[in-house]
């Protein structure tokens, strides 16, 4: 089988899988958030944390609720890493205030990104104590913002969004857990490994002797990736062969990462009451998705540099074992969510390729995005398109029976504006430092989009790496951070501000007059504004980093 | 009973008509451009620009610019710095011509509020002579022909004939009279005939002509709900571009190429939404204009806005869907009576009748029947018989014979012999169908009185209703009707005129009922109304719209007022609502759609020069970097001028469905937005490469 008919399949395969669990996963899920019953665990849960599930939350006690679980566990995260020396499995290893402080803010915003080999920086312990719980709890976050907005849309004149510690609870352990700990046993199977120790002792060829590292890969490549996090227990992150080891591997794994963002289409269809609209958000999602993966992987597969030539086509910084069309499928899929995972090098994508993976986040990760964030952010940007459209036809715009007024639109503006805001200051401070220059790999419209895509990976909580930026030093670890954490909150404290906006208004009636958002026209619509509003913002840097190089 | 003397139902029609053509043209006239120039100067100020985020940033833009063209002039830097203030000078001029228009309908307005001198009554006898700024609510004041009334106010005593046309343009006076739904006089206007006693109602300075010509300078304006959402929008807009250019700066220093702080300006103005950031406040005032030209003064923008929202209108059966008059429809002859007898019969005993009922038997029997329309030299002789209370007829004795038509008891009680079943079937028929029956007898020369026939008095539904009202549902919009009819009537009416629903036997309590049930549905609901028990509801719906023939109650209760006092004219008002929403979304998306070009004007005239590959998104085949930037600059200021006509006029509006509204919208604004500025760019530059030093 030709590589492009093999990358064919695995996309093809992807979206069958895709396709086979949308219902039962997305009706799951609606129940999930909808169910009177509580777990015994769950009561357990409640118990210790003196939560009653039964009382609801005003948005501002929600959103408090969400700051402060996440103040907490960056407080939590900071100190586990730098504790490391105390705790098992630790092999000596330390972390640095620098990294702990980056790390921590990282791993809480469900961004990832990692200044760190963890392979020679963390312990096992730091890794299932410290990281692997926040790649459950802060994608567990992301989904109950994201079920707080569908709450907005469906309620009528209540000032209550639920109980942010039962979301959380039950995300975690109706959703994110048994899923996880399901896929961690396939990936064992398959080969993904699974060890407590530190490492094997082998002998070369030419008879030196080295050490790889090994570490329990499995149990959190699972949730890396449902939860689209994206950091790797190893460097190599998902280029590393124990932990995607092969076609099978890489093709669960991009599964794992679309699957709940796409089902929770399905699930907020249900709990609006009509199914068509969380297609039709689907659709605006698979539109952008498939553009994408194909700017991407045509880029890739007709790659002209001398090196790429060498290589055989743009086989550069990608493995053998998955091609340029998986290559191009999983770069598209991690950077389309808020994943970063990565299992090529993005450095040395093409100029269009790269390009392609740094518009997939300047949209703002909603093809289909994150676990939760994907739906919050599409949800804001269908405000923004039926805000226009509702003008057009005559009357003061709505969506799903909402009204968008002042209020609204002031808050999915903030909410669409954090993230440029800090993603072009930061790349511009950075570029004003004497020492960037001196931490890039390349110079020229290369070594800017080096700093871009960390800034725009960092605003976007993707997490993942163009590489060959050395992000260090205090400058970076401090402002990515700060850039990860504007980032993602925020757009949590806008969007929960519109979701009580919107649960206390009342429902306007469906009439002739009222703009379908059901149809091909909202949905061009939809995807017309996404790709504007990430164009008209991004391409004076763009021009300057992908373009000028794809150009040359 | 309608209040304009003089309409006649063929003039309500034509008058109809007329109105029921579309929202359409304002006057725009290219000389208003050139009158407003100076108010366009004295905006320049900055604390009027600051008002508007969006040109406060061209403002401040321009100052920037003009401070580094001195310090280094050269022909571009010039060239922009002027442009960039022409940008905003354009903007002032949109909202100048737009409120040069109501400024024109004030001076108008403040001829009528002359100095007045009011005789205010002490005691009923005795009267004193006051200045009339000098009266104060509750004082009585006496106004007889020939003299203005000195301020609003509600007619206590006497009834007379008022020249309003000050006001309401309308020439035909109306009449007032104490008690009852049309007691309400405003100051300024001229009694004709016969004297009353008003009882004052508002303080001297708050009159509604005091209101009216605040409302149209735009001197309390304020900016709508939906206005503020969009200058949100706008202002988040400006917001990222600013971060746009100003990150840029690094970028290129990294580049190895940093731009004059002329050229980020430049991009900057560009990028930024100036085209509806300039005009959003022209379409604003242009649309409470529109409003005032057809007569109507919303109390607030926020009204307007609103009624672009209506999802149900309740309309008052009498005088909106059907003429106010009941009308003659058809003749029923009874016995041995032929139908040519029986019309001769009706004609005869309606030629004195002047009511509209009176002449539509009259116009009936001269239409169907080819009888004379107007009164023979013969017929004058006869002895007229005018209806009174008491005998309920009316009717004419001429050449010894009686004549006499009116309500079936009456008319049998003057034949004095019982009447046949017929008779009484037809009058029961035509009653439970919603007519009205109107017996005719005659009495021979002889002097026996015999019943000839019935006439069928009926409401006639306007004509178009129908259309208009299926045009409305097509916009989503449910019509009530409400009448005080049984619910057989109505219901036969309703169906008639093609209504969605209507409430029969409606009280003022029912009224209010169903707006607020509609209200709980999350509905928008509009009225008209006039009376003062209307005035619960007018003030209860989200669109009131009174009837200047009203009562004061009802106009102060309700949000707009309708000095045409025209009721099928809510209609209108929601379609000039919806225009002046739709004429934003479009500019908008417009102005937004147009950065595509601009880019490819601007990027790679800034970065050509170090990635030559960039010169290739010059499709455009631009002269230089400094024309096109030049260019991209001038097209910029000069679409707001191009667009200031559409703003003042608003967007073509036709009643359809959303999604073809939004279909059209999108391909012309949208799509047109993304084309235009890429011609207009193209243009301009083939002649700003002529200018030496480009």
């Amino acid at each position: 089988m030709s590589p492009t008919w093999a990358g064919l399949l695995q996309v093809a395969l992807l979206l069958l899988a895709l396709a086979v669990v949308y219902k039962p996963l997305g009706d799951y899920m609606a129940r999930v958030f909808t169910s009177r019953k509580h777990l015994k665990v769950e009561k357990a849960v409640y118990r210790v944390g003196r939560v009653d599930p039964g009382s609801e939350q005003h948005w501002k006690t929600y959103a408090s609720s969400v700051l402060a679980f996440s103040f907490v566990s960056v407080v939590l995260l900071y100190l586990i890493q730098r504790l490391q020396p105390l705790l098992p499995w630790s092999f000596g290893r330390e972390v640095n205030p620098g990294v702990a402080f980056n790390t921590a803010f990282s791993f809480v915003a469900n961004t990832n990104w990692q200044s760190y080999a963890p392979e020679a920086t963390m312990g096992h312990a730091v890794q299932m104590l410290g990281l692997t719980v926040q790649n459950f709890v802060s994608a567990a976050v992301g989904l109950a913002v994201a079920i707080a907005l569908i709450r907005g849309f469906t309620r009528s004149q209540r000032d209550r969004l639920g109980n942010f510690w039962v979301d959380l609870t039950r995300g975690t352990v109706r959703i994110l857990l048994p899923i996880a700990f399901l896929s961690a046993i396939v990936l064992i199977a398959l080969g993904v490994v699974q060890s407590l120790k530190s490492g094997v002792d082998v002998t070369n060829l030419d008879g030196s002797s080295s050490r790889i590292a090994l570490a329990p890969a499995a149990s959190q490549e699972a949730i890396k990736e449902l939860g689209t996090n994206g950091g790797g227990i190893f460097n190599a992150n998902s280029a590393h062969p124990f932990e995607n080891p092969n076609s099978w591997t890489n093709l669960i794994e991009i599964f794992l990462i679309m699957v709940i963002p796409v089902c929770l289409t399905r699930t907020f269809g249900v709990l609006v009451g009509n199914k068509r609209q969380g297609t039709v958000l689907l659709s605006v999602m698979g539109v952008l998705w498939t553009g994408m993966l194909a700017v991407i992987w045509s880029s890739e597969a007709n790659a002209s540099g001398p090196l790429a030539l060498l290589a055989g086509g743009g086989m550069e910084g990608k493995e053998v074992r998955f091609g340029i069309g998986a290559s191009s499928l999983f770069a598209n899929a991690t950077t389309s969510t808020s994943t970063g995972a990565v299992n090529a090098a993005h450095d040395s994508l093409s100029g269009l390729g790269g390009g392609g993976t740094l518009l997939n986040m300047m949209f703002g990760e909603l093809s289909p995005g994150g676990v939760g964030t994907g739906l919050y952010s599409i949800l804001v940007m269908a405000i923004i398109a039926m805000f226009l459209a509702g003008l057009m036809v005559g009357r003061t715009p709505e969506y799903l029976g909402k009204k968008l007024g002042k209020r609204e639109v002031t808050c999915a503006a903030i909410a669409i504006l954090a993230m440029p805001t800090v993603l072009l200051l930061g790349t511009g401070a950075a570029l004003l430092m004497p020492d960037t220059a001196g931490a890039l790999n390349n110079s020229g419209s290369h070594g800017f989009s080096e700093v871009l895509y960390a800034y725009t990976s960092a605003s976007n909580n993707n997490g993942s790496a163009f590489g060959g930026l050395t992000a260090t030093n205090d400058w970076f670890q401090s402002t990515l951070g700060a850039c990860m954490a504007f980032g993602r909150f925020i757009p949590i404290i806008a969007v929960l501000c519109l979701a009580g906006s919107l649960a206390s208004q009342r429902k306007v009636p469906e009439t002739a007059g009222t703009l379908p958002t059901t149809s091909p026209l909202f949905a061009t619509m939809l995807v017309g504004t996404v790709v504007l509003v990430a164009a008209l913002t991004f391409i004076p840097a763009l021009a300057l980093g992908p373009i000028a190089e794809a150009l040359a | 009973m309608t209040t304009t003397m003089t309409r006649t139902p063929e003039e309500e029609t034509r008058h109809h008509v007329e109105n029921a053509g579309r929202v359409g043209a304002g006057v725009f006239n290219p000389r208003q451009l050139v009158s407003s120039f100076p108010d366009a100067l004295r905006k320049l100020s900055p604390r009027h620009q600051a008002r508007n985020p969006v040109m406060f940033v061209v403002w401040v833009g321009s100052v920037l610019a003009t401070v580094f063209a001195v310090a280094d002039p050269d022909v571009f830097a010039i060239g922009t710095a002027l442009w960039l203030w022409f940008t905003v000078l354009f903007a002032n001029l949109a909202e100048a011509v737009a409120e040069g228009r109501g400024k024109a309908q004030a001076e108008s307005l403040r001829k009528t509020k002359k100095d007045t001198v009011a005789r205010r009554l002490i005691s009923p006898d005795v009267e004193e002579r006051v200045p009339g700024v000098e009266l104060r609510i509750g004082d009585l004041v006496v106004v007889e022909a020939g003299e203005v009334i000195p301020g609003d106010g509600d007619v206590v005593e006497g009834i007379a004939t008022v020249d309003e046309s000050a006001i309401t343009g309308e020439s035909a006076p109306v009449i007032r009279e104490s008690g009852g739904d049309r007691s309400a006089v405003t100051g300024g206007t001229t009694v004709l005939s016969d004297r009353i006693v008003v009882k004052i109602s508002t303080k001297p300075g708050e009159s509604f002509v005091d209101r009216m010509i605040a409302l149209v300078e735009g001197a309390q304006r304020q900016k709508t709900p939906n206005e503020i959402a969009l200058t949100i929008l706008l202002s988040t807009l400006t917001i990222i571009f600013l971060l746009a250019v100003v990150a840029l700066q690094p970028m290129a220093g990294f580049a190895g190429s940093l731009q004059s702080v002329i050229v980020l300006t430049a991009l900057l103005v560009c990028l930024i939404p100036t085209t509806i950031g300039a005009l959003l406040s022209a379409i604003g005032i242009a649309g409470m204009d529109r409003l005032v030209q057809r007569n109507v003064l919303a109390t607030s923008g926020r009204a307007v806005e609103a009624a672009g929202d209506v999802s149900t209108l309740l309309l008052d059966k009498t005088g909106t869907i059907t003429f106010g008059n009941r009308r003659a429809t058809e003749l029923i002859p009874v016995g041995e009576t032929g139908i040519d007898d029986l019309a001769r019969v009706a004609r005869l005993s309606s030629l004195a009748d002047g009511t509209p009922e009176g002449r539509s038997i009259v116009e009936l029997c001269a239409e169907q029947h080819g009888l004379p329309a107007k009164p023979t030299e013969h017929e004058m002789g006869g002895q007229f018989v005018e209806f009174s209370a008491q005998t309920r007829m009316s009717g004419v004795d001429l050449d010894g014979t009686s004549v006499r038509k009116g309500a079936a008891s009456a008319v049998k009680a003057w034949t004095g012999q019982d009447v046949s079943a017929e008779v009484d079937e037809i009058v029961d028929r035509i009653s439970s169908e919603g007519g009205t029956p109107l017996v005719v007898a005659k009495s021979d020369s002889t002097g026996g009185k015999t019943i000839r026939g019935v006439i069928r008095l009926s409401d006639v539904v306007k004509p178009g209703m129908r259309e208009r009202f299926d045009e409305l549902r097509a916009m989503g919009i449910k019509t009530v009707m409400i009448t005080g009819d049984n619910p057989l009537t109505a219901k036969a009416i309703a169906e008639d005129a093609g209504v969605d629903d209507y409430l029969a036997e409606a009280k003022p309590e029912d009224k209010m009922a169903l707006i607020k049930k509609e209200q709980e549905g999350g509905r928008l609901v509009a009225m008209t109304g006039d009376g003062t028990n209307d005035a619960p509801a007018l003030a209860q719906a989200d669109v009131g719209v009174a009837m200047n023939t009203g009562t004061m109650a009802a106009k102060e209760a309700g949000n707009m007022v309708d000095l045409d006092s025209n009721p099928t004219k809510l209609i209108e008002i929601v379609e000039i609502g919806k225009q002046l929403l739709i004429t934003r979304g479009a500019l908008t998306t417009f102005s937004i759609a147009n950065d595509l070009a601009k880019y490819f004007a601007i990027l790679p005239a800034m970065f050509a020069g170090i990635y030559p590959q960039l010169g290739k998104l010059n499709i455009m085949s631009l002269h230089s970097p400094s024309s096109a930037i030049l260019s991209a600059v001038i097209f910029n200021a000069l679409i707001i001028v191009a667009l200031i006509p559409l703003a003042l006029r608003g967007v073509r509006y036709r009643p359809s469905s959303a999604r073809s509204l939004l279909r059209r919208n999108l391909l012309v604004y949208g799509l047109g937005g993304i084309v235009t500025p890429f011609v207009g760019i193209w243009l301009i530059d083939l002649l700003v490469r002529l200018i030496p030093g480009m």
